[in-house]
């Protein structure tokens, strides 16, 4: 059996615009030690410093694709954090 | 192929892309960059971009439109820093008749606004730069609706709440 890791898992969170603004990175690591969900990863974002401004429009897409609240999200997915589309 | 372009959009490439013999109409919709925005004087906006996922999903919208009409779509978004009157969107429809060229136009341009993930910063007149929301327009917009909705008949209500909960439910 191979050990397990050294580092607890994480979910990374590609940041665009102005939440990349907002959060001064392009993306955050979110802890996900036990099952957690795309709620779950806006929460943390949210208590970080400068999260507070992230509104209600806010997106998630997960591997692609706009997820629901509900949806989990494992270490590996492509998580990313989107601010209201502004194309056109 | 790639949607986004980093260069000016060649509208003519386009146009020639989805052009055959069969096609008797070409339907296109340009959209440009603007020099005001609520009031202000707008310099320049800069265009960026999901790339992966934008790629994805107008791919997805084409594919929709040309399932549902009998057309071929040419679509172009622009990325970067853009000055005014510079072409930041192309969407380009043949089709044997006009009517579907049109409105397999609208649809497309309709959805990129919609679901591609693409931001805008608009550089103003003063200095000062600021990122499009749309949704505070559409939450204005949504309140007079509201309002509308509470005038009307209790179907009429229903009928409009259920269609505003698709539309921001679904990409």
């Amino acid at each position: 059996m191979p050990a397990s890791p050294a580092v607890s898992p994480v979910i990374r969170v590609q940041l665009y615009a102005r939440f990349a603004d907002l959060l001064g990175a392009s993306h955050v690591d979110v802890p996900a030690s036990g099952p957690t969900t795309v709620a779950d990863v806006l929460a943390r974002i949210r208590s970080l410093p400068g999260g507070s401004a992230i509104g209600a429009g806010a997106l998630v897409a997960v591997n692609l694709r706009q997820a629901r609240p509900e949806q989990p999200v494992s270490p590996g997915d492509e998580v990313a954090l989107l601010p209201p589309l502004a194309g056109g | 192929m790639s949607f986004l372009s980093a260069e000016a959009l060649d509208v003519n490439g386009l146009l020639a892309e989805v052009s055959a013999p069969g096609r008797g109409g070409i339907a296109v919709f340009i959209g440009l960059v603007r020099d005001h925005q609520a009031g202000r004087r707008v310099e320049r906006l800069g265009y960026s971009a999901y790339a992966p996922m934008a790629e994805l999903v107008s791919a997805e919208i084409v594919a929709e439109a040309e399932r549902r009409w009998p057309v071929r779509v040419g679509l172009r978004h622009r990325l970067g820093d853009l000055g005014i009157g510079e072409a930041a969107v192309a969407v380009a429809v043949a089709g044997a008749h006009r009517d579907e060229a049109f409105a397999a136009c609208r649809y497309v341009i309709e959805e990129v606004k919609r679901r591609v993930p693409i931001w805008k910063r608009e550089r103003y007149a003063d200095g000062t730069e600021e990122w499009v929301d749309p949704t505070r327009q559409e939450i204005a917009r949504s309140e007079e609706r509201d309002q509308e909705v509470a005038s009307s008949e209790k179907r009429g209500q229903e009928v409009a709440s259920s269609e505003k909960r698709e539309g921001s439910a679904v990409w």
